[in-house]
């Protein structure tokens, strides 16, 4: 009871920063998709399998440099899968999604078990460093927020992206790639779940856990909603959940009785219900987000 | 063509990891367990596939993990270690499914009653009421559960007192402290972790009333990050050992220990592996003692029908882990700790079970 306010403010901050930094990531992959007009729930798979491929390769290589591009190699082919079932094969993109959540959990369970022979977690590898008392992926995400917002509403590629989202007829007849584009899109919601993934196993920790990214990859696709779409909306909507993480923390160990901890837990939950309801602000989703588009002639 | 051929592959592949995953994996007899860390690190049984059973018996006991499954690191794993150890030394063969949700539980009880298992097992809290519901529904079968009580004549149950265990582990953190202040990370509030809770907080009493305990429920056992976050949360407010009882979550808590170089206090099995200057104990839980000896009594023809074992310190249920690291704590620790440990087994110190007795409670002197 004795810990100055200062200190527990500064705690509070750097709490939340570390909550906000994984959820930040998959939640800039989510927008990449859905403004592209392909709905990614499978960015909790993505996030998990990313997390493992980022403990493997920083493993195998003694750096975690490497680890980073692994999760992001990792990354990359679980949302490929995605992509090519929901935008080649008009894939139902729910369906595809679950499969692919299901099959991170599977295939990193295996691998856990092949290559370090025992469950549970790996041993522990090359961890990203910190940069002053933060770590280096916490920073990157907040850098990549920007540039997301930058590449999504300034640029000419942006626009493109956002139009097969919205019309994909209009933006075809206009001579723009579809299915480049939500190539594009969905593939770099596999870059950004990856970096989610190593935020977790080799930024934030040094070793992969089994079922690590526990819900936050569903939690992420939350703030991307109650951001509206926008990766500016995401950090100011992650930070939010991630503070509402911390708090609970915070209210447990200054002794603050009568809010239950479950309270904060489902809070992301009910404020994206609400925003979804029209209860608090108006969230639309791109016009075209989760409809295969298919070229007639 | 080329998209009804991909369509075709995808649906097999798919249908058979379903397959694959929800009928549950039979392992066979005699595989190693997967859920050790490496031998040289901890060094236990590891039954090995030469070394047959000097006489096998026609008994089978079945097991059904929860959701954890057989790579929780923890009670499931524990378990597992039981029904091997069983194998070694009764000669008995087993049938394992492990759980991958909660709504396949009772298809995995039917699934290892039909194939002959003498005595069914259902590991972990979870399992309650599929085992409760199959004991009513097999009267003339057997079962065993973990961690939980199935009041039914044909079901043996098994709990454990962790606040004895708890209590030793939170008297050498209330002795070792150098800040004045602990804390316990717990995974989800429930009966079960409010033991450790309970426990821990008496200890940290009796070894010395003014050291403070800051308590915080991650209300998840899987999610290390957060497990993390509260740990460096509680560390920059001062504490200087946590304890956590908190699966998965508290890998991230033993992490948190070695990035601030301070201690932390493992759970369930010894933990000392995962951060050998950092671990300075671990509180153990023997499920694998709990499950073997109920295996046993069974094929001795005793089987502990309608009786609710609990299994502390004087039955060594619970206790401390071996790897301690006495070196690095105040001297003379062990012995302190041994007597107390002594006290509980002879019923001169009876530990708090809940968080609210724990309050109250005061420490009475050796």
């Amino acid at each position: 009871m004795t810990v100055a306010f200062g200190t527990i403010l500064l705690t509070f901050i750097m709490a939340t920063l570390r909550a906000t930094t994984p959820l930040l990531l998959a939640a800039l992959g989510g927008v990449f998709s859905e403004r592209a007009g392909v709905v990614n729930i499978a960015l909790e798979g993505i996030m998990l399998a990313g997390a493992w491929g980022a403990a493997y390769f920083s493993f195998i290589s003694g750096s975690a440099w490497i680890g980073l591009l692994g999760a992001v190699f990792i990354g990359v082919i679980m949302a490929g899968l995605h992509a090519v079932a929901s935008i080649k094969y008009y894939a139902d993109q729910v369906v595809s999604g679950t499969a692919i959540n299901l099959l991170a959990v599977g295939f990193t369970e295996f691998m856990l078990n092949r290559i370090w022979g025992q469950a549970g977690s790996s041993p522990e590898v090359a961890s990203l460093p910190n940069i002053g008392p933060l770590n280096f992926m916490i920073y990157l995400a907040f850098i990549l927020a920007i540039v997301s917002w930058v590449a999504l509403y300034r640029t000419p590629w942006g626009l493109r992206l956002r139009s097969v989202g919205e019309h994909p007829l209009a933006a075809d007849t206009l001579g723009i790639d579809v299915f480049k584009m939500r190539y594009a899109g969905v593939l770099l919601s596999g870059v950004l779940g990856g970096l989610a993934g190593a935020s977790l196993s080799i930024g934030l920790l040094s070793r992969f856990v089994d079922g690590m990214s526990a819900g936050k990859g569903f939690i992420a696709l939350a703030a991307m909603i109650f951001g509206k779409w926008n990766p500016l909306g995401a950090v100011g909507a992650t930070l939010l959940f991630g503070a509402s993480q911390s708090l609970s923390v915070i209210f447990q160990l200054m002794g603050i009785q009568g809010i239950p901890t479950q309270f904060f837990n489902m809070l992301p939950y009910v404020l994206t219900m609400l925003i979804l309801a029209g209860f608090v602000g108006k969230s639309v989703a791109p016009a075209a987000d989760g409809i295969p588009y298919r070229k007639t002639n | 063509m080329a998209q009804k051929w991909f369509a075709k592959v995808a649906v097999v592949a798919l249908t058979l990891s379903l397959l694959a995953g929800c009928g549950g994996s039979q392992q066979p007899q005699d595989q190693t367990p997967s859920t050790q860390p490496p031998a040289s690190q901890q060094p236990q049984e590891q039954p090995q596939q030469s070394e047959k059973p000097a006489n096998e018996i026609d008994f089978i006991v079945g097991m059904a993990t929860d959701v954890g499954g057989l790579n929780d690191d923890s009670f499931n794993a524990a378990a597992h270690r039981g029904i091997l150890r069983a194998q070694q030394e009764l000669g008995t063969d087993h049938v394992i499914i492990e759980s991958q949700r909660p709504e396949d539980y009772i298809t995995n009880l039917q699934t290892l009653i039909d194939s002959g298992a003498d005595i069914v097992w259902g590991v972990g809290f979870m399992m309650q009421a599929s085992i409760d519901e199959m004991a009513q529904a097999n009267p003339d079968k057997k079962f065993g559960i973990v961690d939980e009580v199935v009041n039914q004549p044909n079901a043996a149950s098994v709990l454990f007192k962790e606040q004895e265990g708890s209590f030793l582990v939170g008297y050498i953190a209330g002795k070792s402290t150098k800040t004045g202040k602990v804390g316990f990370v717990g995974g989800v509030e429930s009966p079960v972790i409010g033991r450790f809770e309970a426990g821990y907080r008496a200890g940290v009493k009796a070894a010395n009333p003014d050291v403070q305990v800051d308590v915080v429920y991650a209300a998840a056992f899987d999610d290390p990050e957060k497990g993390k976050n509260i740990a460096l949360t509680m560390f920059d407010t001062g504490s200087d050992i946590i304890f956590h009882a908190a699966g998965g979550t508290g890998q991230g808590v033993i992490e948190a220990a070695k990035d601030r170089n301070l201690y932390a206090i493992g759970v369930d099995s010894d933990q000392n592996y995962l951060a050998p200057e950092n671990v300075i104990t671990s509180m153990i839980k023997r499920v694998d003692v709990a499950v073997f000896e109920v295996i046993k009594q069974t094929v001795e023809g005793n089987f502990p029908g309608g009786e609710t074992l609990r299994l502390g310190l004087a039955e060594d249920g619970v206790g401390y882990a071996d790897s301690t690291l006495w070196d690095k704590l105040p001297e003379g620790l062990q012995e302190e700790v041994d007597k107390w440990a002594q006290a509980i087994k002879d019923g001169k110190v009876v530990v708090p079970e809940t968080p609210e007795e724990a309050d109250t409670w005061t420490a009475p002197t050796l």
